[in-house]
């Protein structure tokens, strides 16, 4: 599977084999990371979608990088649990998987996935003109939409400085 | 003696347009309900669906499904009042009649 | 009223260019219609028993003569020349084309208007007080909340993929005309013990398979916090809601299954964690929008028009058009004018393109260019004053929209119904339109006084049936349609869900079974008594007595 990042199209350096590579990158389920402590690669963790913010909290220190599911493209609780995640002070990876269409890359982005394993239904070029399809956003600042609110908070800061100094 | 049959005909609508259509005899999509093929059997009904998957996956058409009606004299008449006001159009805008059989409705 | 800026002008531009896209992919097969249908929902668009339905936003019920225009022309060059309003102050176009719909979307964005997520298990509408920023009861107006609300729930990253839909109302006066107390959030602003503003915050109001009344999860939120909180109610419900049975996807259904306390709970754990994201950014945005909303440039008039009073002692029309259809403004020599959209035997809330126009021309000579949109399916000219009225009066008499009935037995409340609409289960038009004949004569509806009466097509209750004083079900059997009648419902401030009162009745029985119930209470009646007040007294046995005794 392809994946995407903010960086285009990357080779994907992380496998979910059993007896792999110890030194290798490797994601495992999240109740089976306990047997993976003391892995020497950098380890990922695949969260179901249905867990809560307690369940991952406790290994956020040790993982370089979570996965969360889309199991259908209309289920969004992965879209939550990634902004809980990233509130927590996560700040590996956080890859999307499952059911993705381009449409939602941008929104994933927004809430702070990093990465999406995509499938070879539509062009690369597809998926990642859609993480920039949208140039203005009303919520959390994403990789590439303008924070509506924050850049009118700006332009008032600036017309403020203008004033001052016209004095 | 009057001829009066019970069987399925299948309608769905027309993708751009929206528009209810019905699978007619000629195996093209007609506004008409009156053209529509009514299958009378289970082989011939299968048939119909399987049209109606067809244009689906074409493009053509979308939400094909099959729709319970009687075929008296040429003229044909879904059993449910559901049905029946999808084709004539809203009972309450006679105006906006889209087949010209409001006598449908009292069916 | 709020004017785009360039970023909300790029947002619905580029919005309207994803949309158009993605139905293009969708004509030449590269979405399939299961994935095409949330996005092409998410952007208003219903296939419905005719045709694909547009349903285009009204924010918080407020638009402008340019803006209702546009909707006119719509009508006229894309559909069949006229447009329904609905229960969330919203307009439908029930025959549209989805070839036509990007470039529908376009023409509404240039007026800055879209039909951005007035569909789909996103945040819906947020409707309010359809007397805001007019009415003497207000605490203050809610629209700039509304405003920001609208903003940050659009395309909101997070909340695009919930369990199921979402409907906010906001209230700024005690007298709730926004039914707060029956949507997924209700917000009501008030006052705490020391005089400053704040939010009671209800949660998990709702109508359709199962009414509820909302439970109050804050009493009182500083208004600062309100983003804050709100999203964390939002993730709340978008991790734990289920999504295992759409009929049981709503946020009611958790509050209800998890206790108020336990989901109290969980919404400020969630609440704590929050780091401070938005940085008071939100708080700005809010002074900012408010500054739309300042009142409009108020002549100072005397409270009293003696052009008013006087029309009214010399025509009796105007005068009974002015006791159902003006109610009180709080500047003096000002009124605001309700116009009824249920004329006599008439469609509930549906205009034609002329009249659509003429309440455009009306907002721009005698309403500060401002026209609003009822959840009662009525429109709103909300700052005419009492000198104007009877000008006002005269040209709705022109266009048919002058009915004396606002708030009365001829004001129905009715969905689309089996005529329109895909989910219903019988008609509810024609029954609006039986009773209205039946209760024609405007001086008996005046004798009655304020009298809901809802009706919905079908059980997921977009005619509000729940909370009507009379509420009127419509069902199925064998193909046959029938109506159950709920009694002692409302939506204002003592928010109550009406109970059924027995078995269903055929269509063309409902007037008749009306009539009774109307005749039982001017029976039993105490002095001044309106309607609710006695059915709440009574109960339903009086009424049973009345409708079932000598039936069937």
């Amino acid at each position: 599977m392809p994946l995407i990042t903010e960086d285009g199209i990357v080779a994907d350096s992380y496998r979910r084999l059993d007896g792999a590579d110890p030194a290798a990158d490797l994601i495992v389920p999240l109740d089976a990371l306990a047997e993976h402590g003391d892995h020497a690669g950098r380890l990922g963790a695949d969260v179901p979608n249905t867990a809560r913010l307690e369940d991952v909290l406790p290994y956020l220190d040790r993982l370089d990088l979570i996965s969360l599911p889309f199991p259908a493209f209309t289920d969004g609780r992965a879209y939550s649990l990634a902004r809980q995640i990233r509130q927590a002070g996560f700040s590996g990876e956080l890859r999307a998987t499952g059911n993705l269409l381009p449409d939602q890359l941008q929104a994933m982005a927004q809430v702070g996935f990093s990465a999406f394993e995509v499938t070879d239904r539509f062009h690369p070029e597809v998926w990642l003109r859609a993480l920039s399809r949208m140039s203005v956003s009303y919520q959390t600042p994403g990789t590439s939409a303008r924070h509506v609110w924050q850049e009118r908070a700006l332009a008032r800061h600036r017309l403020q400085g203008y004033s001052a100094s016209a004095r | 003696m009057a001829s009066i049959d019970r069987g399925k005909i299948l309608t769905a609508s027309q993708l751009r347009g929206g528009t209810v259509v019905f699978l007619a005899r000629n195996g093209r999509w007609s506004d008409h309900i009156h053209e529509a093929a009514v299958a009378l059997e289970p082989v011939a009904v299968e048939a119909l669906q399987a049209r109606g998957r067809e244009a689906e996956a074409a493009n053509i058409v979308t939400g094909a499904y099959l729709v319970e009606v009687e075929r008296r004299d040429g003229r044909v008449t879904p059993i449910h009042i559901r049905e029946r006001i999808r084709v004539t159009g809203p009972s309450v805008r006679p105006d906006l009649a889209l087949q010209p059989s409001p006598a449908l409705l009292e069916a | 009223m709020y004017r785009y800026d360039e970023f909300d002008h790029r947002f619905v531009a580029e919005r309207v260019e994803q949309f158009r896209d993605q139905t293009l992919r969708r004509l030449n097969g590269d979405l399939s219609e299961d994935e095409f249908k949330p996005l092409r929902l998410m952007n208003g668009l219903y296939l419905q028993l005719h045709a694909y339905m547009l349903r285009v936003a009204i924010p918080y019920g407020t638009l402008n003569s340019r803006q209702m225009l546009r909707l006119a022309d719509i009508s006229e060059r894309y559909d069949r020349g006229y447009g329904h309003f609905t229960t969330r102050q919203n307009i439908q176009f029930n025959w549209i084309a989805l070839a036509d719909a990007p470039e529908i979307l376009a023409e509404l964005a240039a007026v800055e208007m879209h039909a951005i997520q007035t569909s789909g298990n996103c945040i819906r509408n947020v409707t309010t007080d359809h007397w805001a920023g007019a009415a003497a009861d207000e605490l203050a107006d809610p629209r700039p909340v509304a405003e920001l609300l609208r903003q940050w729930s659009s395309l909101h990253p997070e909340f695009t993929f919930l369990p199921r839909k979402f409907k906010i109302a906001v209230t700024g006066s005690p007298h709730d005309r926004a039914a707060t107390r029956v949507h997924d959030i209700g917000l009501r602003l008030h006052l705490n013990d020391e005089g400053e503003r704040g939010w009671e915050v209800v949660v998990g109001g709702g109508l359709g398979r199962t009414p509820m009344i909302g439970v109050t999860v804050r009493e009182f939120l500083p208004e600062d916090e309100l983003l804050g909180y709100l999203e964390a109610v939002m993730r709340v419900y978008n991790l734990i809601g289920r999504r295992d049975n759409k009929y049981k996807a709503r946020i009611k259904i958790l509050v209800h299954e998890l206790g108020a306390e336990a989901f109290r709970a969980e919404v400020e754990a969630e609440y704590a964690r929050q780091t401070a994201a938005l940085n008071g950014i939100d708080n700005a945005e809010l002074e900012r929008i408010a500054q739309y909303f300042a009142p409009p440039p108020f002549e100072k008039l005397p409270r009293w028009s003696p052009a008013y009073q006087s029309h009214r002692a010399g025509n009796a029309a105007f005068a009974r058009w002015s006791r159902s259809n003006v109610a009180a403004h709080a500047r003096d020599g000002y009124a605001i004018v309700d116009v009824s959209l249920k004329p006599e035997g008439g469609i509930p809330g549906d205009a034609t393109a002329r009249q659509m126009r003429a309440v455009a021309d009306l907002a721009q000579r005698y309403s500060f260019d401002e026209v609003r949109v009822s959840h009662h399916q009525n429109l709103v000219l909300p700052h005419v004053r009492r000198d104007d009225l009877f000008a006002v009066w005269e040209r709705l008499v022109a266009e048919g929209l002058d009915a004396a009935n606002v708030g009365q037995a001829g004001d129905i409340i009715a969905c689309p119904g089996l005529d329109y609409c895909s989910l219903a289960t019988a008609r509810s038009i024609p029954i609006a339109q039986g009773i209205s004949r039946r209760f024609a004569d405007l001086n008996r509806q005046a004798d009655i006084g304020p009298l809901r009466i809802n009706i919905s097509g079908c059980i997921n209750a977009c005619g509000h049936h729940h909370v009507g004083h009379i509420g009127i079900l419509g069902l199925e059997k064998k193909g046959v349609e029938f109506y159950q009648i709920t009694l002692g419902g409302s939506s204002a401030s003592e928010a109550s869900i009406g109970t059924i009162i027995g078995p269903g009745f055929a269509g063309d029985e409902v007037p008749d079974a009306v009539e009774k119930i109307v005749t039982t209470y001017l029976a039993l009646r105490q002095e001044g008594e309106t309607f609710l007040a006695a059915c709440r007294r009574l109960g339903a046995e009086p009424f049973k007595e009345a409708l079932y005794a000598t039936h069937h």
